[in-house]
């Protein structure tokens, strides 16, 4: 009786309310991470896919990936043309004449680590979330696979992972990061196109880097609150 | 009270009964401490195993080749882009277990002559004509001191 009382009790006692809200409000205070990337300074190299998939045993077939260098070109008729070969892991070799282009530049993408992600909204299960200093992060052991936040990432972030079976992506190296440890990408990237800072602290690489920077986000018009800032990035990029 | 109404009432209070103890053996123990979600899976998150090493971690043993290269082009590159993860060396720091990438391939990621890398930001080179006799960067090029033995 007196075991049962108390397991009626406890089940009470879990809360309630968190059962209602599918994303959390910032914290005042700790860090708040956000990623800047400059376009101009990114050459293409694709260490930072290599390193990735090393460093979080990311699977090796050609369409799994945390983070990825795209080659945008925009031809002199107007056509755009987006190449990833590998992810950039091979790196890039030219394929296009370049009297044809008007203009070329690589593009590396990774999470964007959203404000107010949509993968986390939509999850039905509470296996992945906000962490409270902002990094979108995966329970392995609570998903369930179902494939619903691969859907409503746009810009196409997660996968599910073929040996596990539940959903993957990147959580900006979260081991690494709370240890003090650079993401693997950004440990490698030769000339820091790619840096990670607490938004919150004004002394902070990437606060920096915003202040002398015309920064923008990918899709604003989406209001994922994206905490990726790049430099350089023109109308044709999504 | 109608004793149908009891009844019901009964069952009622048997199903809001049946649905604690549902609840707490399937909620886990850290649901919700946070947020929507099991707050254990923070520390899981936090304690997966690091592959690549500290870069800070060179410093200890290769403080000279460090210092060295402090007044050369690859000044302020990671050791962890051309020696990759490099974490069983730091464990047990042998001659065979650190990787030495290089070659035309290795090295042209980089400097091979891209429209899209900007020159302004690295040293390109036109990989496919330049001392084609040769079959690696490093034949001429020392990484740790490029331009050492040249005119």
């Amino acid at each position: 009786m007196a075991a049962a009382g108390t397991l009626l009790l406890s089940s009470v006692t879990r809360p309630f309310d968190v059962l209602l809200m599918a994303s959390d409000p910032p914290p005042e205070e700790g860090p708040w991470w956000g990623i800047g990337m400059d376009i101009h300074l990114c050459i293409g190299c694709g260490m930072c896919a290599k390193a990735c998939k090393i460093e979080n045993q990311v699977p090796d077939e050609p369409f799994y990936f945390r983070t990825w260098v795209e080659q945008y070109t925009i031809l002199n008729n107007g056509e755009v043309k987006i190449e990833s070969p590998n992810g950039g892991i091979d790196g890039f070799k030219p394929s296009f004449e370049e009297e044809e282009i008007f203009k070329t530049f690589f593009v590396p993408k990774m999470c964007n680590q959203c404000a107010k992600s949509p993968c986390t909204q939509v999850c039905p299960v509470g296996a992945t979330y906000d962490s409270p200093d902002g990094v979108a992060l995966v329970d392995d052991s609570y998903c369930i696979g179902c494939g619903y936040c691969v859907q409503a990432c746009p810009y196409g972030c997660r996968y599910i992972h073929p040996e596990k079976k539940v959903a993957d992506k990147c959580t900006l190296c979260y081991h690494r990061l709370k240890n003090g440890l650079a993401p693997a990408c950004m440990e490698v990237c030769p000339t820091k196109a790619r840096i990670y800072g607490d938004l919150r602290d004004r002394e902070s690489e990437l606060v920096s880097f915003l202040r002398e920077h015309d920064y923008q986000v990918l899709k604003p018009h989406l209001n994922t609150g994206s905490k990726l800032f790049y430099n350089g990035l023109t109308a044709e990029i999504s | 009270m109608p004793a149908q109404i009891n009844r019901i009432l009964l069952l009622f209070f048997a199903f809001i009964g049946l649905f604690l103890i549902v609840r707490h053996f399937l909620i886990p123990e850290s649901f919700g401490q946070y947020g929507h979600y099991r707050g254990d899976s923070l520390i899981e998150n936090a304690e997966k195993d690091k592959i690549f090493a500290d870069a800070q971690d060179c410093h200890a043993c290769h403080s000279d080749i460090l210092e060295k290269l402090e007044n050369e082009m690859h000044a302020g590159l990671s050791c962890l882009i051309c020696h990759g993860p490099g974490r069983t060396h730091v464990e047990d720091p042998q001659l065979g277990n650190i990787a030495k990438e290089s070659g035309m391939e290795f090295c042209g990621k980089c400097h091979d002559i891209h429209p899209a890398r900007r020159g302004d930001v690295v040293f390109q080179v036109d990989i496919s004509t330049h001392h084609t006799e040769k079959t690696d960067c490093i034949e001429c090029h020392n990484p740790h001191a490029l331009w050492e033995g040249m005119e």
